[in-house]
């Protein structure tokens, strides 16, 4: 049977994999190579080594946006996941109406992160005008407003994640829990969280590379005011590239950057996780 | 068991609160979309009045000026596009790459998980670049790229149930004469048809709402998508008119709240599906 698939294999493999190589292969090993090279456009490219790393790692407003977008990965990781965990909880519960509540409340979710902005923008600077300020004013203002919008968006989702973790443990062990005189805390402790592992390892991932990666909701949200301040980093990354003319090799060099630090933090946070996971 | 009964009121109540207030920005965007442009940023969380309520002024304002409903139009056009060449493609390539075994389909399964973890940023330039010379920047040509782009999760997911289906299946269907493409699409197509609404839900909501790559990759003066007109309204003009953004906005929630509510079943279980597999 494999032989027969094996004639057929350019039917079915051909079409994705060309469209594979355009979309990623192909643009992924240029922008290696171009994180290397001098260029404004791909033809004028000339080889210049490392200095666009130089570049960036000196770029003062890069630097501060790492630290910018690692704090808001890390706050916005803790927020959502334990009010999303506390919603399954709750929402696992017997209880009049839960099904409508996780619909309103994965709701947000499905919006578009450039329409999340500006409704919040709406929010936050009807409230803001109250005390004679505006999210453009301060930095420290966008990022709240940021946790705040990205927490609305994907508490829901990952709220989903945490509820059919929590359906998957079986009823026997929180039985068995019970019966050894274990009380709800305990239990919560001892047993649910080791059991949800998995989920949690999962949804971690999610946020956290979902943080980093942010980009819509802050392109509508802050745009980057005041001057550059509330700039994540592949926001950052876009207005090296669109905003800096002679400066498209250091942004290839800083996506890379990005890159790299996107798959190391993945990675870490994976291991952390995993080695916590227990055996069902 | 009264103590039990009431502590679950209780619980209802604080949810029906908590889920108003998660539901109020919504709601007071579309309020402001009733209102005189001038009074959005002034009193943002004021009911119309008499005195500022224009009815539906913003909405043709936005879908005559703006060409907001030629952006709908587009929007839906590329979603179901490239979800439907997505669905095709990227099943049959992961059902071949599963059968076969051999270092090429294997270099390609670990690609494809490799492109899951990969910034966009990292690739953004150069593919609107190359995108631009295969002349793939209209809505046609997106939806190879977005084939390109969203394979990795596709396969993924294809592939991890594909494992799943009993060999023995597709081999009775060979045995009885059946060429391969014959048996894909009569014996492991049906059989798939789980994975395939996981699938679609999920990148049905990345591509509605994408916004970078298709401002970098369209013709951004013959083609829009709604967010790309959305942040035209908001970005590109010295004068902006708050009412026609909240008109906007609305028109953008609408379809996808419909659709949540259409097939919220689906989208539910996808999630928690993908999750799973991711």
């Amino acid at each position: 049977m494999e032989k027969a698939i094996k004639r057929y294999l350019p039917i079915f493999v051909l079409p994705t994999l060309a469209a594979f190589i355009i979309g990623f292969i192909a643009p992924f090993i240029m922008g290696v190579g171009l994180s290397f090279c001098e260029f404004t456009t791909v033809k004028d490219a000339k080889f210049v080594g490392i200095s666009n790393y130089v570049k960036a790692f000196q770029d003062t407003i890069f630097r501060h946006s790492f630290w910018y977008t690692a704090l808001f990965a890390i706050v916005s990781l803790i927020v959502i996941n334990v009010c999303a965990f506390a919603l399954a909880l709750a929402l696992t519960r017997k209880m009049r109406g839960t099904n409508i509540f996780r619909t309103i409340f994965f709701m947000p979710n499905l919006i578009g992160g450039i329409v999340l902005g500006y409704i919040w923008q709406l929010i936050f600077n009807g409230i803001l005008a109250k005390y004679s300020t505006a999210l453009a004013l301060n930095q420290w203002l966008g990022f709240w407003g940021l946790i705040i919008l990205v927490s609305w968006q994907q508490i829901g989702y990952m709220m989903i994640i945490y509820i059919a973790g929590l359906q998957s443990i079986p009823g026997e062990v929180m039985e068995a829990a019970q019966i050894d005189g274990a009380n709800s805390w305990q239990r919560l402790w001892k047993v649910t969280i080791p059991m949800m592992m998995p989920s949690i390892t999962i949804c971690t991932f999610l946020s956290i590379t979902n943080g980093f990666k942010l980009f819509d909701q802050n392109l509508s949200l802050t745009a980057g005011e005041p001057s550059k301040l509330s700039e994540m980093m592949a926001l950052n990354i876009y207005n090296t590239f669109y905003g800096r003319s002679g400066w498209e090799g250091v942004g290839q060099a800083k996506a890379v950057i990005f890159f790299v630090i996107v798959v190391a933090i993945g990675l870490i946070q994976l291991r952390a996780t995993r080695s916590k996971e227990v055996q069902q | 068991m009264r103590n039990k009964k009431t502590l679950s009121w209780i619980g209802t109540i604080f949810f029906t609160i908590l889920g108003l207030i998660y539901i109020a920005p919504i709601i007071i965007v579309l309020l402001n979309s009733f209102k005189k442009k001038s009074f959005i940023n002034l009193e943002p969380f004021k009911l119309p009045s008499a005195k500022n309520f224009i009815g539906l002024d913003n909405y043709t304002t936005a879908l005559d000026q703006y060409g907001l409903l030629k952006a709908v139009g587009w929007t839906v056009f590329i979603t179901v596009g490239s979800v439907i060449v997505i669905l095709i493609c990227t099943s049959m390539c992961a059902w071949a790459i599963t059968r076969v075994k051999n270092k090429f389909t294997n270099a390609f399964y670990l690609l494809c998980v490799f492109s899951m973890v990969v910034p966009f940023q990292m690739v953004m330039f150069t593919l609107s670049l190359i995108a631009d010379r295969l002349k793939l920047n209209t809505p046609w040509g997106i939806i190879i790229i977005y084939l390109g782009f969203g394979a990795g999760l596709a396969v993924f997911m294809f592939c991890g149930f594909v494992k799943s289906i009993p060999i023995e299946i597709e081999e009775a269907a060979m045995i009885d004469g059946c060429n391969p493409v014959r048996t894909f699409f009569s014996v492991v197509l049906p059989i798939m048809q789980p994975t395939y609404i996981s699938v679609g839900i999920l990148e049905t909501m990345w591509i509605w709402n994408d916004f970078l790559l298709p401002y970098l990759v369209l013709d951004i003066n013959k083609y829009k998508t709604i967010s790309i007109a959305i942040q035209y309204m908001k970005g590109s003009y010295g004068r902006v008119d708050m009412g026609a953004i909240m008109a906007a906005l609305i028109m953008a929630v609408i379809p996808v709240i419909i659709f949540y509510l259409a097939c919220q079943k689906y989208i539910i279980e996808g999630v928690a599906a993908g999750a799973v597999k991711g």
